[in-house]
């Protein structure tokens, strides 16, 4: 799929001076952005970086108070339902329906997606199979691992076949075999699909293992954007040159350099940890 | 809850190719959307189907709230019966109760579904439901009628505990059609009601605490337990504008025959219900932040 449509075709994702504040805190401060498509990008910052409220204002869920987000070509602020029939959105929380069983919560996604009934039984069974849910499908969800609810949701979020696929910190929470897991079934979903995947995270190996560009987020703002190996390989450029002799420097050395001290002190605010916390404690 | 090693298939996740033996495959396809008025009721119906296999995975709760219509049938209908302390024009007052208690086993799984909003937002469900194709007004909708389908079941739980304990009720199939509509309609504005509140209050415990504070006189207040010329001035008036009055009127003129006016009824209950839509979806968006 290198044709000439690839290189010419719209950004999967453009933000341009996007702000939002709660109050006086500023938690998106002029973001800029541009997503290619097809391709993993990655969102990185610590809690409390501004890296939800900004996927909150790409997703329609919150206003755009100023600045610009643009889903494929369409106003995220005047054209809400046009954007949302591009996206598929997996929040932070595991926001399957316990009451209901997998298909269920996977048909409800269906429905309001306008799936029709004569393609829905097909389509949603498709879904499940592409998470390996297939076995399950008919158990109620809140009988799954943390694992298999994230994998749940992704295929509540595949079945209207969306063209942006966010994910909101998708593996916080989860042990290191479900991370993998869901990090497998992220890449062969967009492999066989070719859909653009942005999602974030504040753990920097996922990221370089699994992402083709990140952006540093800190404080509202992107301070670095670029392959996880251009980001590496600049800062241990730049060591040598002030003749440090330190050899591979991770992301994280990455993001400690660009987003200078403070970066300990400043971790997120009080809901934000209770979020977490509250996911952590519902994935068990 | 800890969890056994999730997944130990994760390895196969190499092969799910989304193409499997070339036909087009439907993931890669987005669906045609609705437009204009076919949305809504796609919607409507979508939320109405959730809470129908809710309640067929747990039926829990439909038992436990049986209990309390049948307990005010069974202790408060047949003792009044017995002391004909309230005129109900011939009636029996078991038969004149029990349209009242319908009504009201309805609003209170209404005027709590606020509750189910407010866990839904924390659980992330209204959040995703709020980034698909739904415009809010349809999700609020859609909601104020999935409460009135679940009020709907509960309703049938009492008519049958009724006609049990003797009650002479209509079997006439069109004006238990009428009860029905009646039923979700009044749900409809109960939730919408508690939806409001939700929207205003944005925490389970102060919800709760308005919620029980509101059923009592919205009860009381209204003709489900006597009829309002027994009423002092001031309640009557709060009577007039309680829409549980005029539900209890359309379910008693038609499961009972008493007289009745069912074209103002339904014309308050109609009214009553968009405006509780119109208001629970503005607040919808404090919900969503």
């Amino acid at each position: 799929m290198t044709d000439v449509r690839e290189t010419t075709a719209v950004p999967a994702l453009v933000c341009e001076g996007l702000r939002y504040a709660f109050g006086e805190t500023k938690a998106v401060d002029g973001l800029e952005l541009s997503v290619r498509p097809g391709e993993v990008f990655g969102l990185l910052g610590p809690n409390g970086a501004g890296k939800t409220t900004a996927i909150r204002c790409i997703t329609t869920l919150l206003p755009v108070p100023a600045g610009m987000v643009r889903v494929f070509g369409h106003d995220a602020a005047k054209e809400r339902m046009a954007v949302r029939r591009l996206l598929g959105y997996v929040p932070q929380q595991l926001s399957a329906d316990a009451g209901l069983t997998g298909r269920e919560n996977v048909e409800l996604f269906a429905r309001v997606f306008d799936v029709t009934r004569r393609e829905r039984a097909a389509r949603v069974a498709r879904a499940l199979e592409a998470v390996d849910l297939t076995a399950a499908a008919d158990r109620l969800a809140k009988t799954y691992s943390g694992g298999m609810v994230r994998r749940l949701e992704l295929a509540q979020a595949l079945v209207s076949a969306p063209r942006l696929l966010m994910l909101d910190e998708p593996t916080i929470g989860l042990d290191p075999i479900a991370r993998t897991s869901v990090w497998e079934h992220i890449n062969a979903v967009r492999t066989a699909t070719g859909m653009t995947v942005l999602v974030t995270t504040h753990y920097m190996d996922e990221a370089d293992q699994y992402c083709d560009r990140v952006a540093l987020m800190h404080r509202g703002r992107i301070h670095a954007l670029g392959t996880p190996e251009e980001l590496r390989s600049e800062l241990a450029d730049r060591r040598r040159a002030e003749g440090k002799t330190d050899p591979d420097p991770t992301l994280e050395d990455v993001f400690r350099d660009v987003a200078g001290s403070g970066l300990d002190e400043q971790g997120g605010d009080f809901r934000d940890v209770r979020s977490t916390r509250r996911t952590a404690s519902r994935v068990g | 809850m800890s969890e056994a090693p999730v997944a130990p298939r994760h390895g196969s996740a190499e092969t799910v190719g989304l193409a499997p033996d070339g036909r087009p495959d439907p993931l890669l396809t987005p669906p045609r959307p609705r437009t204009g008025w076919r949305m809504l009721p796609a919607r409507v119906g979508a939320m109405c189907v959730v809470e129908l296999q809710k309640l067929r995975h747990d039926r829990t709760e439909l038992y436990t709230r049986a209990v309390q219509p049948a307990l005010w049938l069974l202790i408060f209908g047949e003792t009044f019966t017995r002391l004909k302390a309230i005129p109900t024009g011939g009636t029996p007052y078991i038969d004149y109760l029990a349209p009242g208690i319908i009504a009201q086993s309805a609003m209170f799984i209404a005027i709590f579904y606020g509750i189910q909003i407010i866990w839904e937002r924390d659980a992330g469900i209204l959040t995703k439901l709020l980034v698909t194709p739904t415009p809010r007004a349809a999700l609020i909708t859609g909601k104020a009628f999935a409460a009135g389908v679940k009020a709907l079941i509960q309703a049938v739980v009492v008519i049958v505990i009724a006609a049990l304990l003797g009650v002479a009720l209509t079997w006439n199939p069109l004006r238990l059609l009428g009860v029905a509509v009646a039923v979700i309609l009044g749900s409809a504005f109960f939730s919408c009601l508690s939806m409001t509140i939700a929207g205003i209050v944005l925490t389970r415990d102060r919800l709760m605490g308005i919620g029980q504070a509101i059923t009592m006189p919205l009860f009381f207040g209204s003709n489900a337990l006597y009829p309002v010329a027994l009423m002092p001035g001031w309640l009557q008036a709060v009577s007039t504008a309680n829409p549980l009055s005029y539900q209890v009127d359309a379910l008693r003129g038609l499961l009972l025959g008493t007289p009745h006016h069912l074209a103002l009824d339904y014309l308050v209950l109609v009214l009553a219900a968009a405006a509780g839509i119109a208001a629970a979806s503005s607040l919808l968006g404090r919900l969503a932040r």
